[in-house]
């Protein structure tokens, strides 16, 4: 039998996470399917048909899930499930929310966020903020998986998938979406950015997170931070990086005034390169750095900015 | 109306996490154990409401082994008016959890359950949306906001890329972010009257459910270790590390 995987997009784009569990999925075995549940989300459903290995593209394009609203996701897919051994969603904020129901509705424990795929019933999975990883085996039956997106490679192109429409399920009438507050910004987000640059509470306001702005357009980056400085109110909570923010894995990670807390740590360890500027040489996010500037951030940042227009960026 | 709030004993959030050596778990002997950081905010969200006269009782549960009745304690002192205790020996998988919650709700009929977004031990995020599964009620899960009605309840979501703001019909559950509100600390009367407020002790027989895990634990171990590397000492020289060692600018 065969996996599904339920799209994460906006109804305009497909999101990278999705690639990466079709990659995920395709490792646990049998043809892989896509669900595309959204509103006038045909584009989404093209790019979801072109991914390698995926064999159908699935969508139920209706207003009731325009914004993926947890109690319509579980009836709908819960009226496709019965064709599946396993449901694959990455583990956002919307694979978190309505995944758990599809698990309990079908009586089966959820696997939260592997990170990895041993076998077809066997996967790792991080615990205690990634402190310590459990290798965990699901019982016989139809598997509920979320999938942390930074451990997988994102499927390739290439592929020409049959999409098929499905008839949006029962509408429970048990919620409604009310509104939205998204934060603008020109820059890529912090979970598929290849560079982030973040901030942490030696910034001392949110007016000098200005400073990482003009560094991350140069670089392409995403700008984070540590909960310190959104604790702080430097900046809002959707830049927190770390155990109870985002956990991200770019290509290169600059901590800028950043201590290093064991919070912190737990959402960016796993980036490729790391680089720290602190003015404190014995701050603990030396010990992960691969390269490490003991500097005042407010002497160094103007200073990386000069250099890297000198450098041509 | 009733405001139902389990909470769960975990290993203390600044202790740092030891992996045993047979590779069977972590080790929680002589370990400090608190309430997890996110039922604290729990807690503390029903108590506001029974302090502004919107919820009438609030009872806290908690699903483990015997000394969980200190967890219950600790949330009896914020302001809890009883405790449930359902013990239980070894670890309890979240839709267990959601079982034997979903029982306690059906008797206690409440109108609101307000639980943590996940739990510090084994980050699961499962319970509070599986328990609003098995009951057919809507849910507002990782909630930065309530704006609690007669019949229905806003609630501004912590989602990826900003906020959400959902309207639940109530009965509901919420599971509780960190910015929703900050907890109190128990002054001592009141931890002095907590210990006179009733702990109601169960099991989970008591409620039908068989709490044998499904997910078996093959193994734990420690992630692998990053090393420190080197100290450079101009922004110049970073740049260049990062741009010809590296390779990633």
């Amino acid at each position: 039998m065969a996996s599904l995987v339920i799209a994460e997009h906006d109804n305009k784009t497909l999101k990278d996470s999705t690639a990466k569990v079709v990659t995920a999925a395709g490792q646990v075995g049998g043809p892989v399917h896509i669900l595309v549940a959204g509103q006038g989300c045909d584009a989404v459903a093209q790019a979801a048909s072109k991914l390698a290995g995926v064999e159908k593209v699935l969508v139920a394009d209706d207003a009731l899930y325009a914004k993926m609203v947890a109690e319509t996701m579980e009836t709908l897919i819960l009226s496709l499930a019965d064709k599946y051994d396993a449901l694959l969603a990455p583990a956002t904020t919307n694979g978190k929310n309505y995944m758990p129901r599809v698990a309990a509705k079908l009586d089966v424990p959820q696997v939260s966020e592997i990170l990895s795929v041993v076998s077809a019933d066997t996967f790792v999975r991080p615990i205690y903020a990634g402190n310590a990883l459990a290798t965990v085996q699901a019982p016989a039956g139809k598997k509920v998986i979320t999938v942390r997106t930074t451990t997988f490679k994102p499927a390739g192109e290439g592929g020409s998938a049959a999409i098929e429409k499905v008839s949006a399920a029962a509408d429970p009438g048990l919620s409604k979406f009310v509104g939205e507050e998204l934060s603008k910004s020109e820059r890529p987000e912090l979970t598929s950015a290849k560079i982030i640059i973040s901030g942490g509470r030696g910034m001392q306001s949110g007016e000098n997170f200005h400073m990482l702005d003009a560094i991350a357009d140069k670089l392409h980056a995403a700008v984070g931070a540590s909960r310190a400085a959104v604790d702080a109110g430097f900046v809002p909570n959707d830049y927190q990086v770390g155990q109870t923010g985002k956990v991200v894995a770019p290509d290169l990670y600059i901590a800028v005034g950043i201590s290093g807390a064991i919070q912190h740590l737990a959402g960016m360890k796993d980036s490729k390169v790391i680089a720290a500027i602190n003015k404190d040489e014995e701050a603990p996010i030396f010990q992960v750095a691969d390269y490490g500037l003991v500097a005042d951030l407010f002497k160094a940042i103007p200073e990386m900015n000069e250099e890297l227009t000198k450098l041509g960026y | 109306m009733k405001v139902l709030v389990p909470v769960k004993r975990v290993i203390d959030y600044n202790v740092k996490v030891r992996v045993k050596p047979d590779q069977t778990g972590v080790d929680l002997a002589n370990v400090k154990m608190s309430m997890n950081p996110f039922d604290e905010i729990s807690v503390e969200e029903a108590v506001r409401l029974k302090e502004k006269g919107k919820a009438t009782e609030v009872i806290a549960v908690s699903i483990g082994p015997a000394q969980a009745s200190e967890t219950l304690r600790t949330a009896l002192a914020m302001g809890a008016d009883r405790g449930i205790l359902v013990k239980t020996d070894g670890e309890v998988e979240p839709l267990a959890v959601a079982k034997i919650l979903k029982a306690i709700c059906d008797a206690e009929q409440p109108t609101l359950v307000i639980t943590g977004k996940q739990a510090i031990d084994d980050d699961s995020n499962q319970t509070g949306q599986m328990l609003a599964a098995l009951l057919g009620w809507p849910q507002g899960t990782f909630a930065h906001k309530l704006e609690l009605g007669d019949a229905s309840a806003q609630i501004e979501r912590e989602i990826d890329g900003g906020l959400q703001t959902v309207e639940v019909k109530l009965p509901a559950v919420m599971t509780v972010d960190l910015r929703l509100n900050e907890p109190r600390y128990a002054s001592l009367p009141n931890i002095m009257k907590a210990k006179k407020k009733p702990i109601d002790e169960k099991s989970p027989s008591d409620y039908g459910v068989d709490v044998t895990p499904r997910l078996k634990t093959l193994k734990v171990t420690e992630p692998e270790k990053r090393k420190a590397g080197v100290k450079v000492k101009t922004v110049a020289e970073l740049l260049d590390k990062l741009k010809n060692e590296a390779g990633v600018i």
